[in-house]
């Protein structure tokens, strides 16, 4: 068998993959985005731009996902960075297993269970009691992008966490004790020796995080209430409940053109961060 | 170096005179769960000395090591530099290099950035120039020049190697420790590295604790040696005096070859003991500690000090009547592996010279062998 038969095998069920659950439905999402809204709902075959048009009319939503998607994916690497290191460098090899399945545990429940319960800890009787006991009053917290925020990191810190840990767990302990040797602080070994060297694992959970946010609708629904909505709760209301599938394909087209446009600028980042990485380290 | 030139990470150096050991161990041990890999060393290392030690693998020696370069504490007894206790000191405080074992280079960074990495930490920072002219200068010494914007992986073990080498010489710190520096060099690049190690710690009067498997590179290159047994000092001195006076069968067997007879002690007198090796036989030889008759005692006779000869021409010595064996070709030596009937097999050196007159011996040839009773060393067996 040649080389090339080979690789078109290796390659063959990705390609089919690829092609039935990405190529065909966003092709139908596109040619849908063109067409118009039937009289009883649905679709009816068009060309028109009259959808795209009328995208201002969901600015909120984008401008929401816009803001709350990199927020949250920022908050939950400022928050998992720590703990993978702890769990990767400074945990006790023989817990490290048993904290790493902790971190992991909530994601065998459904995150709408855990949203729940997030309802009720940022609600009334929750954490604005709390406050109240203490004196700071009126503290409202559910249904506000804080509580989205909240939610996200909650949801999506495993995702988080995971890349980051396997990265820093490879990471060759006797580096940091050679950067030691040579005179560098615990503090400097981290920058110049911790970091540029964990920078993969946190382009990826950053990466996945990320993608996975844009199309976030559930924490949004639960915890924003309906003042907070992402893009996602726009598609679940255009093609659910009004029935606008022309217009629900505009914007969900819409959201795949900005998911590629930002996941290109960040790879590009990242790489110029990666060639950047030797003048990182001679700060 | 001058010492001015030198600035350590902390105030360990205050001022105070050269003379006292630039390092020493006081009765440290060192406890890992079960095995104690340090028990009761002590050392004292004097400031600009080329020390090594020598001893089987896991006796030690890279923990005594990681200890004096502060990746580990004693759990007992005192670690000191300049004077000072320094047990739990950190690493980075310490104005002590290491070239490690495993290399432990920065994968992430080019080769010219893993020698700088110490010249960037120090405070103040050397201006950029000052950095690159030593990076380049410890590129030559470890003959990588043009090596400087090389990734780590792109090189192989024996330049990987003398890139650790490079890393930690660049630092010139005053006491620096070497992990089996030259493992993974072949036998010419490594006596090149040797004969340069020596000129910069000549030069820069560096201290230097070398830790080798190799009995040969510790003999040529060392001030003094110090052979390990599991966790302890068996003996300390120069080369010559482990060669002409080991303290024990251990210390023998480790410095230079040589043949071993055990038996008892039979007859012991100011001068001389008498050993009774297997079947019997009697051997003489000079004791170096204080032995006791009925003592388990070794004898050991060097290949060198060993003669052949075709016939019993020397008349009043009695030799030993052996067949050759094997004959190994050695250059300037020829090394005979001879039997005797009671004695056993041992092993004879003999020089080129000694040959000429009546030639090489055969393997299967019936020899005669002689050596002096004062050349024979009754050693213990501890
Ligand atoms: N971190 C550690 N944890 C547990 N045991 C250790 C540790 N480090 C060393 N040891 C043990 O201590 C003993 C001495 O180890 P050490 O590494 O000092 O040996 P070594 O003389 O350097 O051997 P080698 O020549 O093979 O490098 C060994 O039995 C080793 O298994
Ligand atoms: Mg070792």
């Amino acid at each position: 068998m040649t080389q090339r038969s080979r690789n078109f095998l290796l390659l063959a069920p990705a390609g089919a993959w690829f092609l039935v659950m990405l190529v065909i439905p966003l092709t139908v999402v596109l040619i849908f985005s063109f067409g118009e809204r039937g009289a009883a709902g649905g679709y009816v075959p068009a060309f028109t731009l009259e959808q795209y048009a009328n995208l201002p009319a969901r600015w909120a939503a984008f401008k929401n996902t816009l803001i709350l998607a990199p927020a949250g994916t920022l908050a939950s690497l400022l928050i998992a960075y720590p703990l993978a290191y702890y769990l990767a460098v400074r945990a006790d090899p023989r817990w490290k297993t048993a904290l790493l399945v902790l971190v992991i545990v909530p994601f065998w429940t459904s995150i709408l269970i855990r949203s729940y319960a997030w309802i009720f800890l940022l609600g009334g009787r929750g954490i604005p009691a709390l406050l109240a006991a203490i004196g700071i009053e009126d503290v409202r917290l559910i249904n506000t992008p804080f509580a989205v925020l909240i939610g996200i990191v909650y949801g999506y810190l495993p995702l988080m966490v995971f890349p980051i840990f396997v990265n820093l767990d490879r990471l060759d302990k006797r580096l940091l004790e050679a950067s030691s040797d040579l005179g560098a602080s615990p503090w400097r070994t981290f920058l110049q020796v911790t970091l540029p060297m964990s920078l993969p694992g946190i382009a990826t959970g950053c990466l996945l995080v990320f993608i996975l946010l844009m199309g976030e609708f559930l924490i949004p629904a639960i915890l924003g209430g309906g003042k907070v909505f992402f893009v996602g709760n726009a598609l679940v209301d255009l093609f659910l409940q009004s029935r606008n599938w022309a217009y629900g394909s505009a914007v969900a087209a819409t959201l795949v053109i900005l998911m590629l446009v930002s996941v290109t600028a960040y790879m590009r980042l990242i790489r110029r961060l990666g060639a950047q990485r030797e003048d990182v380290a001679l700060m | 170096m001058n010492e001015a030139a030198y600035a350590p990470p902390s105030g360990l150096q205050a001022a105070k005179p050269a003379a006292g050991p630039i390092a020493e161990l006081r009765n440290v041990s060192k406890r890992f769960g079960e095995v104690l890999a340090a028990d009761g060393l002590n050392l004292s290392i004097e400031a600009g000395e080329f020390l090594s030690f020598l001893g089987p693998s896991g006796c030690g020696k890279t923990t005594a090591l990681r200890m004096l370069a502060g990746f580990e504490a004693p759990s007992s007894g005192d670690v000191l530099l300049d004077g000072e206790v320094v047990n739990d000191l950190e690493p980075y405080r310490r104005p002590v290099n290491m070239v490690f074992q495993h290399y432990a280079l920065f994968p992430h960074l080019t080769v010219a950035q893993n020698i700088g990495y110490g010249l960037r930490q120090r405070r103040p920072r050397p201006p950029r120039e000052e950095i690159e002219r030593k990076v380049t200068n410890a590129l030559e010494i470890v003959r990588l020049e043009g090596f400087g914007g090389r990734r780590i992986w792109e090189l192989s073990g024996g330049q990987q190697q003398r890139v650790a080498l490079a890393r930690a010489i660049v630092n010139e710190p005053k006491l620096l420790l070497l992990d089996e520096p030259m493992a993974a060099l072949d036998r010419k690049l490594r006596k090149e590295m040797q004969i340069e190690l020596q000129n910069i710690q000549r030069r820069l009067g560096i201290t230097f604790v070398l830790v080798t498997h190799d009995q040969e590179e510790a003999l040529s290159m060392s001030d003094r040696i110090c052979i390990m047994r599991d966790g302890r000092i068996v003996q300390t001195g120069s080369p010559r005096d482990l060669y002409d006076r080991p303290r024990n069968r251990y210390v023998a067997g480790f410095v230079g070859s040589s043949n071993f007879f055990d038996g008892v002690a039979a007859a012991v007198s100011d001068t001389e003991t008498q050993v009774r090796v297997a079947g019997g036989i009697m051997l003489s030889g000079r004791a170096l500690a204080p032995v006791t008759a009925g003592q388990a005692v070794t004898l050991s006779v060097r290949p060198e000090q060993v003669r052949l000869a075709r016939t019993a021409a020397d008349g009043d010595k009695a030799g030993w009547d052996v067949t050759v064996l094997s004959r190994i070709f050695l250059g300037e030596h020829t090394e005979y592996l001879v039997k005797h009937d009671g004695l056993g097999e041992f092993m004879v050196l003999t020089p080129r010279q000694a040959e000429l007159s009546d030639g090489p011996f055969n393997a299967g040839e019936r020899l005669v062998a002689f050596w002096e009773a004062e050349s024979a060393l009754v050693l213990t067996q501890d």
